[in-house]
């Protein structure tokens, strides 16, 4: 079973064709929202027009990363149980996002996090600092996402690393210039079905070799690598370094703009709050079934062939895929694997030309004056420019080692714009000032801090020692932005916010006078 | 009768009586509301976070209890993982279950009580 051969990397009919498919139906869709996308509303939040579960399925299409599935499967098939502590990350971010902000959010903002988080306090200042936040988690996903759709591409299809990143860039700018956030969310609602459905079929497909009974998985894993691998093993070795990226994972997950942008397209609180119970669920689910396909990667094709391929073990999953289902499936899988990025990509560009448009031109460079074509319009912009810097940054971080940007963008998240949306939910004595200051300080500290640490500081710029310990800052940096927000606040008396304070209550707990 | 919320970037200014809105917010119905939904939020979160780093901590400084055998070739760290990933999901549904039920009936009690007004 080890001598297995595998044809990723030259042209498969299958993937092609279904990659394809999938290109033209998702540009159907565009076209036909095209049609529906006139407004600001439409624009940004769909018309508020998506139901809790198809919002749901949404909010997993935007979270399942292809770095998720093909980098967890890998984790597992390489690493055995550390993989899941991984996930386990991931997944635990969501009950928080539900219960404390997707539905204050749902009831107070319009279409970007920002408007809540500068709901009653004042303006410019605010969306300034919010718009840095929101942008720098978005570039450094946007970092990750585009080098590793280019590397990706390039061993799936035999595609030229440039030309992969090229298409993505190009196919995602029509889906979201031209279809706003209706194309956006249907885009994630098939690629969602398409990754649940495929990783379903590959998980009963590998089982099936095992009798249906994931424990003689298990038991042959342990006969093949030892018992070692159904137990943790150097994943956690220093604690604080797990809390410290454990605190990054959770809530970071509940400070992503392009998910929290995802509750402006739901009717209502109520759905909202469905919408995330779905989302749970369905990424729980893709998690365990990760779990299973790792293992079974470790049995089927084996650690050193995966390690061949791939050293970080990335793609597992695709071979597990061939051996099981052949050439064919292997090809649907790589397929699936593209369309996720796209989506993600599309996702996080939204989001971004969002900021700029919604959040700076509109309410900073014009007061909040425009008529709804100027805005439209100006997000359109917005998104070519992103979609534009999206592709550059891919081109220009080629063959460079971005793995942290992600973990760096979940602590920006976490640090930045986490702390001051639950700040303005929840505390009457939050100010301008408090904000401003709490979200630089998230944001520059989660830069500068994982600049020093041992990620950066050691493995990229060959430095003998770190000067800041933990691989991830937001242990600090989210507890100075919370401690910075809290004390300039008591040092800053707004009367007019607290005020507001009193007002905004019946709008976040009754949804009185909500978009 | 309808309530408009004329400016949405300031938010606050309705176009029912600012007096009427005071009495809402002062009374013991909403504020009853209010705590009840902060005390759920906050409980849940913590009982969140607790399993979690719970989680965490056991794998840093206990990693021999996640590694016992249950049966010939399966650890108690298994089950416990997976465990951890139904229970966050469970307790999603325990939130959306008291939230349909409990919190939107008193939110849909309070809001009739306004449009009276």
């Amino acid at each position: 079973m080890d001598t297995f051969e595998t044809t990723l990397g030259q042209a498969n009919i299958a993937s092609i064709i279904i990659f394809l498919l999938f290109v033209a139906i998702t540009l159907g869709i565009t076209y036909w929202a095209a049609k529906r996308t006139k407004t600001t509303s439409e624009f940004y939040a769909a018309d508020r027009s998506i139901s809790g579960f198809k919002n749901g399925l949404a909010l997993s299409g935007d979270y399942m990363s292809a770095a998720s599935f093909l980098g967890i499967a890998g984790m597992v098939a390489l690493n055995g149980y550390d993989g899941l502590i991984y996930s386990i990350g991931f997944l635990v971010g969501w009950p928080l996002v539900m219960f404390l902000i997707a539905e204050p959010l749902r009831n107070l903002g319009k279409f970007t996090f920002a408007d809540v988080v500068a709901f009653r306090l004042k303006q410019k200042p605010v969306r300034i600092a919010s718009s840095i936040g929101s942008l720098m988690t978005i570039v450094f996903y946007l970092i990750a996402q585009m080098v590793g759709a280019g590397a990706l591409i390039q061993i799936l299809f035999g595609l030229p690393y440039e030309v992969a990143v090229v298409i993505v860039g190009l196919v995602m700018i029509a889906y979201v210039t031209f279809g706003g956030m209706l194309a956006t969310t249907w885009v994630q609602i098939i690629k969602a079905v398409l990754l649940i459905g495929g990783a379903t079929f590959l998980v009963v497909i590998t089982l099936m070799q095992f009798n249906f009974n994931p424990i003689e998985l298990f038991r042959q894993a342990s006969l093949k690598y030892s018992d070692a691998v159904l137990s943790p093993g150097g994943f956690v070795t220093n604690p604080w370094d797990a809390i410290s990226l454990g605190l990054a994972l959770i809530l970071g997950t509940a400070g992503l703009p392009h998910i929290l942008m995802r509750f402006f397209t739901v009717p209502d609180a109520k759905q909202a709050r469905k919408s995330v119970f779905v989302a749970t669920g369905f990424i729980g689910y893709f998690y365990i079934l990760t779990f299973v396909i790792g293992f079974g990667a470790m049995v089927l094709v084996g650690q050193d062939i995966i390690r061949g391929v791939d050293s970080g073990g990335n793609m597992a999953a695709l071979l597990l895929a061939e051996s099981v289902g052949g050439q064919f499936f292997l090809g649907f899988i790589a397929a699936v694997a593209f369309a996720t990025i796209l989506a993600v990509v599309a996702g996080l560009t939204l989001s971004g030309a969002s900021t700029l448009s919604h959040d700076l031109y509109v309410s900073v460079f014009k007061d909040g004056k425009t008529d709804e074509a100027g805005e439209v319009r100006v997000a359109k912009i917005s998104t070519l420019c992103i979609g534009a810097l999206a592709i550059l940054l891919g081109l220009s971080f080629k063959g460079q080692n971005v793995a942290f940007t992600v973990g760096l963008a979940f602590a920006i998240a976490a640090s930045a714009n986490f702390p001051s949306l639950v700040l303005s939910i929840l505390w009457k004595k939050y100010t301008t000032k408090g904000a401003v200051a709490s979200i630089l300080t998230g944001a520059g500290l989660a830069v500068v801090l994982i600049i020093l640490s041992p990620t950066v500081w050691v493995e990229i710029l060959r430095n003998e020692q770190a000067i800041f310990p933990l691989r991830n800052p937001a242990l600090f940096s989210m507890v100075a932005s919370f401690l910075v927000g809290i004390i300039v606040s008591y040092l800053t008396n707004e009367p007019d916010a607290r005020a507001k304070f009193e007002d905004e209550k019946l709008r976040t707990y009754l949804g009185i006078g909500s978009e | 009768m309808n309530i408009k919320n004329t400016n949405n970037h300031k938010g606050s200014s309705m176009s029912i009586e600012q007096e009427d809105v005071r009495r809402i917010l002062e009374s013991d119905k909403f504020k009853s509301l209010v705590r009840k939904r902060v005390s759920v939020t906050l409980s849940l979160t913590i009982i969140m976070l607790t399993v979690y780093f719970g989680f965490i901590l056991l794998i840093a400084f206990n990693k021999e209890f996640l590694a016992m055998k249950i049966g010939e070739h399966m650890t108690l760290g298994l089950p416990i993982g997976i465990g951890v990933i139904v229970f966050a999901w469970l307790l999603t549904g325990v939130y959306t279950r008291w939230a349909n039920s409990s919190y939107d009936k008193s939110v849909r009690d309070l809001r009739n009580e306004i449009m009276k007004i």
